[in-house]
């Protein structure tokens, strides 16, 4: 059963082995020329699995995988029982909207004191589970680094989607995203990498002095 | 004051972003009458802005006669003068914003600067009739996914550095093709995308819904120079990656927002290729796909004076004391209230 029709991949809701699993779909994309679709499909099938295990290694809550299948570009995985972070996030109180934010705000620092950067934080990528765990479940865009560019530009993102969807909380969360980073990552690293959010923002086009 | 919103209202648009000077007579009801536009052609290189500033105040006299002569209708018979206040080149926006100045004193009418982005999208809803659409905006200097949410366009997805046409723009002059008056670079480079067979390998740069086309252009650049491929090749290809990864964050913006149309917009909307690309994601989510026409595409007085009709209806004008121009204006900060909320 289709879950959810994202743009990157199609989530299905399937039984295998009994087990209630994900089955992560990379579909042909009509748009693109076979040969760049075919390529950005495989590199993203073979990526993602690892690069989630490596996210558990560094103490962020993801889906287990049960199976690759590059061929098709199929990732089967476990079915994260729980709720999108987008549909709750202003809807709960804002003593747990805080505590949420804090505890994405570290998930994302372990990631990035590994060497993970995430490349799509989005509140709809992350799974509130009934105990109050946050499990990042969408990595097919991330990649490798310790520089600091490409986390500043992962928390850049993760700043703007606040603003897009949860404008009302944005300026809070966000705070609250960065104090739980800090956690992470210590507070030297936190200093650099929010003066690098804020150079990024800067050239970004068309930008004021804010 | 002049009546809001009866049908023989009339409102002067100004545009200078960048290297057009336009001037349209667009009346209150959404009837474009008059279009004109000169455009500025650099002997070489990019768009000088002092140079391109310079073009705009030697043709803004006729252009601006030019606006009126093919209608019926008098400079007296305007009631409102709009003009783009920004985002752009500095000296470009200034001479424009002076024009504007200067004809709404001379005629006595309310002044209304306009975000030339936002006017790109109203531009785009009102040709195509499109109410809530997800917009991709490609030109020369911009590259912005957004969609309309409490009562803004917010951006969902943008360039982290070059703008689209500004890509096809360096690669062009790059790979030593030459521009002809009214033929824009990227018509060229998909006339010869066109002809392109073999498909070379280029860096496809998406980070979440953002874009970057600075190492694209670059290995775009250097592909063809290593003499290993025909430029018929490395211009399919380039357009290939660039369109692709421009249709991918916005269909990402689609399936997040949900909305039921996609408009593209913008000069680098005239490009069949890309148009293609996003009638394909457009059908997959059920959303109806809506085209600027070409004549409106490209950068024009009639999309400021559209989009000034629509602040100045909804009880915003710009006192000439508050008409310096912003070169820095971000679209989200438009607070536009004559935006109907038909979500949420």
């Amino acid at each position: 059963m289709l879950i959810k029709k994202g743009a990157e991949a199609s989530l299905y809701l399937e039984t295998w082995h009994n087990r209630k699993v994900v089955m992560k779909k990379r579909l042909p994309k009509k748009y693109r020329i076979p040969e760049l679709d075919n390529t950005i499909r495989s590199q993203r099938t073979t990526h993602e699995p690892h690069i989630i295990h490596k996210a558990k290694e560094a103490g962020v809550p993801t889906p287990t995988i049960f199976m690759v299948d590059v061929a098709d570009s199929n990732i089967v995985m476990e079915f994260v029982e729980g709720k999108q972070v987008k549909e709750v996030l202003d809807a709960v109180s804002s003593e747990e909207r805080l505590r949420l934010s804090g505890l994405i705000g570290l998930m994302i620092g372990r990631l990035h004191k590994h060497g993970i950067i995430h490349g799509d934080l989005t509140t709809s990528n992350m799974i509130l589970t009934p105990n109050g765990k946050v499990v990042f479940v969408d990595f097919g865009l991330s990649e490798r680094s310790e520089e600091l560019e490409p986390k500043g530009v992962d928390l850049h993102l993760m700043k703007r989607a606040l603003h897009s969807t949860h404008h009302k909380h944005a300026k809070e969360c966000f705070k609250a995203v960065m104090e739980g980073y800090a956690e992470a990552v210590g507070k030297e690293e936190t200093k650099k990498v929010t003066a690098k959010i804020r150079e990024i923002e800067k050239r970004g086009r068309y930008v004021a002095e804010r | 004051m002049a009546a809001k919103n009866s049908a023989d209202s009339y409102c002067l648009g100004i545009e200078s972003t960048a290297d057009d000077f336009g001037a349209a007579v667009v009346s209150f009801e959404g009837k474009v009458l008059s279009n004109v536009n000169d455009a500025y052609m650099p002997k070489e290189g990019g768009i000088h802005p002092r140079e391109a500033a310079r073009h705009h105040a030697e043709v803004a006299e006729k252009v601006l006669a030019e606006a009126f002569e093919t209608t019926a209708i008098k400079p007296q018979d305007v009631n409102l003068v709009a003009f783009s206040q920004g985002p752009g080149l500095g000296p470009c926006l200034r001479t424009g914003a002076t024009a504007a100045r200067a004809l709404a004193s001379y005629l006595d009418v309310p002044l209304v600067g306009v975000n030339h982005c936002v006017g790109h999208i109203e531009i785009g809803k009102l040709a195509t009739g499109a109410s809530d659409p997800v917009t991709l905006y490609v030109s020369g200097g911009n590259t912005i996914v957004s969609a309309f949410e409490a009562g803004r366009y917010r951006i969902f997805g943008e360039t982290l550095d070059i703008a689209i046409g500004n890509c096809l723009d360096v690669y062009a002059r790059a790979v030593g093709l030459q521009q002809r008056r009214g033929v824009p670079f990227g018509a060229v480079v998909e006339e010869l995308a066109r002809k392109g067979e073999r498909f070379v390998s280029l860096p496809y740069t998406v980070k979440g819904m953002d874009l970057s086309f600075s190492g694209l252009l670059t290995a775009a650049v250097q592909a063809y120079q290593s003499g290993k491929h025909s430029l018929e090749d490395v211009c399919f290809s380039l357009q290939e990656v660039a369109f692709s990864m421009l249709t991918e964050v916005t269909e990402r913006a689609l399936a997040h927002t949900e909305k039921p149309e996609v408009l593209l917009t913008g000069g680098v909307a005239a490009n069949r290729r890309l148009q293609s690309m996003l009638a394909v994601i457009a059908e997959e989510h059920d959303a109806r796909f809506c085209v600027v026409p070409i004549r409106l595409a490209a950068d024009n007085g009639a999309m400021i004076a559209w989009a000034g009709i629509l602040a100045y209806r909804s009880g915003i004008s710009t006192p000439i004391d508050k008409s310096y121009v912003n070169v820095k204006w971000r679209l989200e900060e438009v607070y536009a209230p004559w935006v109907e909320e038909t979500t949420c």
